[in-house]
């Protein structure tokens, strides 16, 4: 496995996005939830990306990436429930990101947009970072004052997107 | 040829192709070789030598001279054919046979390997020997070919290997390598092992890849630096050719650039991948590699001309496209849109960013500089390929003229746009559709083409909305707002801007300035006297609470009413409003309840503030307007017997739930806005909305009765009136007129007679207002006064209860007539006064009171209790107390008196009774009350007869026992002589005996006793003192222990006075079960009818209907005594009995 030096990383995040010391990575958490059958919802439970910037690009990004990820829980659908997967894959990739998604069995998506450049990040490492969102995103659900369905605003769940952004860099 | 590898590897059919060449010592492979391709696998050496003297002389020679060659360049790969034909043999007859030709060959040249030498005999013949020659020859021929194939590929294999693994040393090109390991590619494929030839390229590839990242990571290989020459050519992949020979030789001759490398390695891959039929894997790798050649050249610095990249994906996605329609037909291709949809989307936007960037996409053209800048990149493609160049298009051509002209570079993008929607509206993929209308959108704003543009932008904006994507929302609108100020659509613009104005995703700035084209138009138009425009409030303000003061909101004709809004305005800065109106509609309500004061003073919890549900910015519409569940039970009754049939649950507004979603149009814009127009206008005029809460006041004077709806809020700022269409919840005020009432109720839950006591009067004006000089009159009532005290106060209260001044009252009392001067109030105002009454038991109606009710009151003085006596009784008072008592209500008392008389009896005694009483709070009160009197008789005190009951066990018996037959004997004994007045009861005369019937009746009400035979009977009694009648029957007790007599009871028998023979009929409508047994005629007044005493009673009460019957009446109470009253026997249990029960009374 290659990791790439952060200095490397840092100096040409000075030049794309001033200095900003989380460089070049960009993780991008969304929750959509989604009933079923007759109202299919989309709505952004939680979004963040590092650096702000680009937020805007990002939210297309994503947006657009829900039209991949409902084309593979669909085709998931004829599978076996028990025996499925959460970890979507690559949904696909663009020019400078490579867009990842992971579905809860309610049918919660998790999307991470990731900068292409970043080789070190493999299948396993973003394989372990949804894990780690989905165990958060449970401790969220279990709060009895959270309202499933409203947006998240959770201290200890920035925390814990924070960390892992920071880490990923 | 089943092919078996090294490595355990599966073996394989395999095809070997094969080229025969005539044997030089050049093409001997040199050492080093790297060719696998024209690599002599086997040497042949034929001869048709079947000569001795020849073979010695020259063909050993010659074949010692071919394998020392062989030797020489340590091939071990031969062959030795000797070809053998009968028509020779039989010309030299010298040869023998034995020691053939072949013989000495192998004997020569062969040792150990005798299998290296084949005869292949007569092989023009067509015989079985000669066709047995040629097979053999064949299979030797291919095992050969094939080992010495397998051996120098493995060999060949390990040389690459080895080479491999050199390449941290420094002299290491991947070039060279490359060229190694295509060689093995290119083998695989010739033997059509294209999976094989496959893995080799791909192996390549992430070498390549890996090298490139390492550099990134700063661990250059200096082979790579070559690779980071500035790009100058962008053609394009090539894929119409199985190998492109001119990109090959610049890797071969180690001049390649990072382009030409990777386009001719993927070249490679498509058409194995073709080969393989997997023509969707090209797509999918085409596009990965398009990205990763973008992110290499970033990575390696490699100075690229701006567009070139460009140019480059843009031919390279036409050509795979191209590849790929060229080997598959149209249902395929159409089956397989998502495999290739994301090329045609990348071609797209390169083109457009190619649009962009020479200047194609602007309304004057292109300048100088973007036509520089075009001829440059044109250049960059260098010419067009021979096998495209006469083809009618070609991606090449395309691009040509896609950067030749405005017009054209319109036509070519519209038609990749166009093309790339519907593919991804086809497979469902709506959102990716809108973004690539979004971007032609932006295109068509470019070209100033608002028109064109508005359909995308409402599209992708109707798609964000309903999934809620705030940002991507007011990015959107903020395109969409300035492609509605050119289009001129000002309703649009404005409603757009106030959207925007409130959306707190945008700058302050941005924000301002959007409300500032608001005020501005607004403004303008004021001027013009144009058309009002009507726009929906919810992006200008928000109706956040109603507030009712008072706050039932139940206001009576002519009184105040206010409204006070909470208004949130969403702009950024202070907006200046001409006016705030709320439209309302009237209607006469039929229920008039709720228009009462009544109603009024009983609901007044609510505190009058209605709250209305806020819009939760940022969440999808579709989830805000879904209206909760409302559930309500079913119950379904059967007409005929109103049994339940069907019990269920049902959901009232499924209608609105369960809408489909497109057709819930919450997201259009609303195009029926309209203002209700109504004579009911409430107005506020000049008011200055801050940005945040604002509170509005309206203040009501309430006219007609009714009740009042907000419907509407409209606010209007100049020309432009912001309108919230529906006031939800509903929200009402009701206007009510009423008449003046008078309601008079007592302070305590009852009036109690005789002491003064409070009536609460209460006056509701209504619409009247009072006057002085009003004046409420009451007639007087003779048992209940009015008392008047001049304190009295008349309270008035407002109609919220408030109390507003106090009054004293003046109270005229005539003889019928009482006036009470009410004071001043206005309409709709309750005057309220207490008066104090008191009720005068008069003597005529104290027949009626009984004496508890007197009783009733809290305190009482019992002064006096008399008994008056007519004459000569004498009344002993000494039984009760004679002081004072209190008594309390729900209380009862009782006095005991015991008469005492000297003279002979009176048949009736009248009594007085006489008490005094007073309030026990206010004792020393100067009102004289007068005492209670109450006047009774008593009658039948005397005692007519004495009754004696009796029980003995039977004769054997000390004790009677349970389950054993006891007697029972009553004697009854006559006290007194029958009197005057019952005279008439003693008709039996028939033997000069004055007889008296009565019946007697042993009951037992607590079933301790079993009766055996009558129970009840008629007996006569003479009418002479002690006169005795003694009647047994037997008894049964059913339980042991002390147990209570039964009860004997008498009556008087009355026969009718009419006739005897009439007693017959009587006896014979009785039913009577023991009429035989009796013997006694007199004694059949039945039993049965007598035990139930109502049908008795109703049987006496039909006689008046001329029914001759006996009837049956009770003695008063006193004219029996009953000495056994209470007594008890004791009862021991049968010893038999295995259940033992005793009853304790």
């Amino acid at each position: 496995m290659v990791l790439l030096p952060r200095e490397q990383l840092c100096s040409r995040g000075a030049a794309a996005w001033g200095g900003a010391l989380l460089g070049t990575e960009m993780v991008n958490q969304l929750w959509q939830q989604q009933c079923d059958s007759f109202c299919s919802q989309n709505y952004p439970l939680y979004i963040r990306s590092v650096p702000t910037e680009n937020e805007l690009k990002f939210h297309y990004t994503v947006h657009t990436s829900l039209d991949v990820v409902d084309e593979k829980i669909s085709a998931m659908g004829k599978a076996l429930v028990d025996q499925r997967e959460l970890y979507l894959g690559l949904l696909y990739p663009t020019e400078d990101y490579k867009v990842y998604g992971y579905v809860t069995n309610s049918k919660v998506k998790f999307v991470m947009v990731v900068d292409s450049s970043n080789t070190a990040l493999r299948d396993n490492e973003i394989r372990s970072m949804f894990r780690k969102l989905h165990n958060s995103y449970t401790d969220i659900m279990c709060n009895p004052f959270y309202n499933p369905g409203d947006r998240i605003h959770s201290r200890a769940f920035d925390t814990m997107v924070n960390s892992m952004m920071m880490q990923v860099c | 040829m089943e092919w078996r590898r090294s490595y355990g590897r599966a073996p394989k059919m395999i095809h070997l192709e094969s080229n025969f060449v005539q044997f030089k010592e050049e093409l001997l492979p040199k050492e080093g070789n790297k060719a696998l391709l024209t690599f002599p696998f086997l040497h042949i050496y034929w001869t048709e030598c079947c000569d001795t003297e020849v073979y010695k002389t020259t063909v050993k020679d010659d074949i010692t001279k071919w394998q020392n060659v062989l030797k020489a360049h340590s091939s071990v790969d031969w062959l030795i054919v000797v070809v053998e034909s009968d028509a020779k043999k039989k010309n030299k007859t010298n040869i023998l046979p034995r020691t053939s030709i072949v013989d000495k060959i192998r004997n020569d040249f062969c040792n150990k390997q005798s299998d290296r030498c084949v005869v292949l005999s007569d092989p023009l013949k067509d015989s079985s020997r000669s066709q047995e020659s040629w097979n053999a020859f064949l299979t030797k021929l291919r095992t050969l070919l094939l080992m010495s194939f397998t051996k120098n590929l493995g060999k060949f294999e390990d040389d690459m290997r080895t080479l491999r693994e050199k390449r941290t040393e420094p002299g290491w090109s991947f070039c060279e390598y490359f060229m190694v390991q295509e060689e093995l590619a290119f083998v695989f494929e010739m033997l059509q092992q294209f999976e094989d030839a496959l893995v080799q390229y791909d192996e390549l590839d992430a070498l390549f890849s890996q090298y490139v990242v390492n550099f990134g990571a700063g661990d250059g290989a200096n082979w790579l630096t070559f690779f980071c020459q500035p790009v100058r050519s962008w053609n394009g992949l090539i894929l119409r050719k199985p190998i492109d020979m001119e990109k090959r030789e610049l890797i071969q001759n180690q001049e390649a650039t990072l382009l030409d490398l990777r386009s001719y390695l993927f070249s490679r891959q498509c058409t194995l991948l073709i080969f393989l039929q997997r023509p969707w894997e090209v797509s999918q790798r085409a596009l990965e590699l398009l990205h990763n050649c973008v992110q290499e050249l970033k990575l390696l610095e490699v100075s690229v001309p701006p567009g070139a990249l460009d140019c480059w994906v843009f031919l390279s996605c036409l050509e795979v496209l191209q590849r790929i329609e060229g080997c598959c037909d149209r249902a395929q291709i159409d089956a397989n849109v998502s495999h290739t949809v994301g090329l045609w989307s990348y071609a797209t936007e390169k083109l457009k960013s190619l649009g962009y960037l020479c200047g194609l996409v602007s309304e004057k053209g292109p300048n100088s500089e973007d036509l520089n800048r075009t001829v440059d990149l044109l250049a960059g493609l260098g010419a067009e390929r021979p096998e495209t160049a006469n083809a009618s298009q070609s991606p090449y051509k395309k691009l040509k003229e896609a950067l030749s002209s405005v017009e054209a570079f319109e036509k070519h993008y519209l038609d990749l746009s166009h093309a790339t929607i519907e593919m991804y509206t086809n497979i469902g993929r709506i959102r990716s559709a809108k973004l690539v209308g979004k971007d032609l959108a932006e295109f068509y704003m470019r070209k100033k083409g608002p028109q064109k543009a508005e359909v995308y932008l409402q599209g992708a904006l109707k798609t964000y909305l309903a999934e809620g994507w705030a940002l991507l929302v007011t990015h959107t609108r903020k395109q969409l707002a300035e492609c509605q100020k050119q289009l001129g659509q000002i309703e649009n613009y404005l409603q757009t801007s106030s959207l925007l104005a409130g959306d707190n995703h945008l700058t302050e700035e941005e924000r301002k300035r959007f409300c500032q084209e608001i005020l501005d138009f607004t403004n303008q138009q004021a001027e013009n006297q144009g058309q009002k425009v009507i726009l929906p409030m919810h992006s200008f303000a928000q109706l956040k609470t109603l507030h009712f003061d008072p706050p039932n909101a139940v206001v009576h004709v002519g009184g105040k009413l206010s409204i006070e809004l909470t208004l949130l305005s969403q702009m950024p800065i202070p907006v200046q409003v001409d006016q705030v109106a709320i439209h309302v509609h009237f209607s006469i309500e039929k229920n008039s309840y709720r228009k009462t004061a009544e109603w009024l003073t009983k609901h007044k919890t609510s505190n009058g503030v209605i709250s209305f549900p806020s819009e939760i910015a940022g969440l999808p519409l579709s989830r805000n307007s879904l209206p909760a569940l409302e559930l309500a039970e079913m119950y379904e009754r059967s007409p005929s017997d109103n049994s339940l049939n069907t019990a269920g649950i049902i959901c009232k507004n499924a209608h609105m739930l369960l809408r489909r979603q497109e057709s819930s149009s919450s997201l259009d814009v609303p195009s029926g806005l309209t203002l209700e127009d109504g004579a009911h206008v409430l107005k506020c005029n000049n008011l200055t909305l801050e940005p945040g809460d604002n509170k509005i006041t309206f203040n009501i004077q309430a006219k007609e009765p009714g009740t009042y709806t907000l419907r509407q809020l409209c606010t209007s700022v100049g020309k432009v009136q912001f309108v919230l269409l529906h006031i939800y919840p509903i929200v009402q005020y009701d206007v009510y007129s009423q008449e003046p009432q008078l309601k008079v109720e007592p302070m305590t839950e009852s009036l109690l007679a005789g002491i003064p006591q409070k009536v609460k009067f209460t006056v509701t004006t209504g619409h009247y207002t009072m006057k002085s000089g009003d004046t409420l009159q009451l007639s007087n009532a003779d048992a209940m006064p009015i008392l008047y005290h001049p304190e009295s106060k008349a309270v008035i209260y407002s109609n919220t209860r408030e109390k507003i001044s106090e009054s004293s009252l003046r109270i005229q009392s005539s003889e019928k007539i009482t006036s009470i001067s009410l004071p001043v109030a206005p309409a709709y105002h309750v005057i309220e006064f207490e008066l104090e009454v008191m009720y005068l038991p008069s003597a005529t109606e104290s027949a009626v009171e009984k004496g508890n009710t007197i009783n009733k009151e809290n305190h009482r003085k019992n002064k006096e209790k008399q008994k008056q006596d007519n004459c000569m009784a004498t009344v002993d008072q000494k039984l009760n107390p004679a002081s004072q008592q209190v008594v309390y209500s729900k209380q009862s008392m009782f006095f005991v008196w015991e008469l005492k008389w000297t003279k002979e009896l009176p048949l009736s005694l009248q009594c007085l009774f006489s008490v005094s009483f007073c309030p026990a709070t206010s004792e020393e009160q100067s009102l004289t009350l007068k005492p209670f009197t109450y006047k009774f008789q008593v009658e039948n005190f005397f005692t007519l007869y004495h009754v004696k009951t009796e029980i003995f066990p039977p004769l054997d018996a000390e004790y009677c026992k349970t389950g054993s037959l006891c007697s029972l004997e009553v004697s009854i004994t006559r006290l007194v002589e029958l009197s005057e007045v019952d005279r008439d009861e003693a008709l039996t005369e028939s033997d000069g005996y004055c007889t008296t019937k009565l019946m007697y009746e042993v009951v037992d009400n607590s079933s301790n006793w079993a009766v055996c035979g009558k129970s009840s009977g008629v007996i006569s009694m003479p009418v002479a003192p002690r006169a005795t009648h003694k009647v047994h029957m037997e008894v049964m007790p059913l339980f042991a222990g002390h147990l209570p007599f039964p009860d004997v009871r008498l009556f008087k028998y009355l026969p009718h006075h009419s006739a005897h023979s009439m007693q017959l009929d009587a006896d014979s409508w009785i039913e009577n079960d023991n009429l035989s047994v009796d013997k006694n005629v007199d004694e059949q007044a039945d039993s049965s009818s007598v035990r139930s005493r109502g049908s008795l009673h109703s049987t006496a009460s039909g006689e008046h209907k001329g029914l001759p019957m006996p009837r049956l009446q009770p003695f008063s109470p006193g004219q029996v005594f009953n000495s056994s009253t209470g007594m008890q026997i004791l009862v021991i249990p049968s010893k038999d009995d295995h259940v033992l029960e005793v009853n304790v009374t």
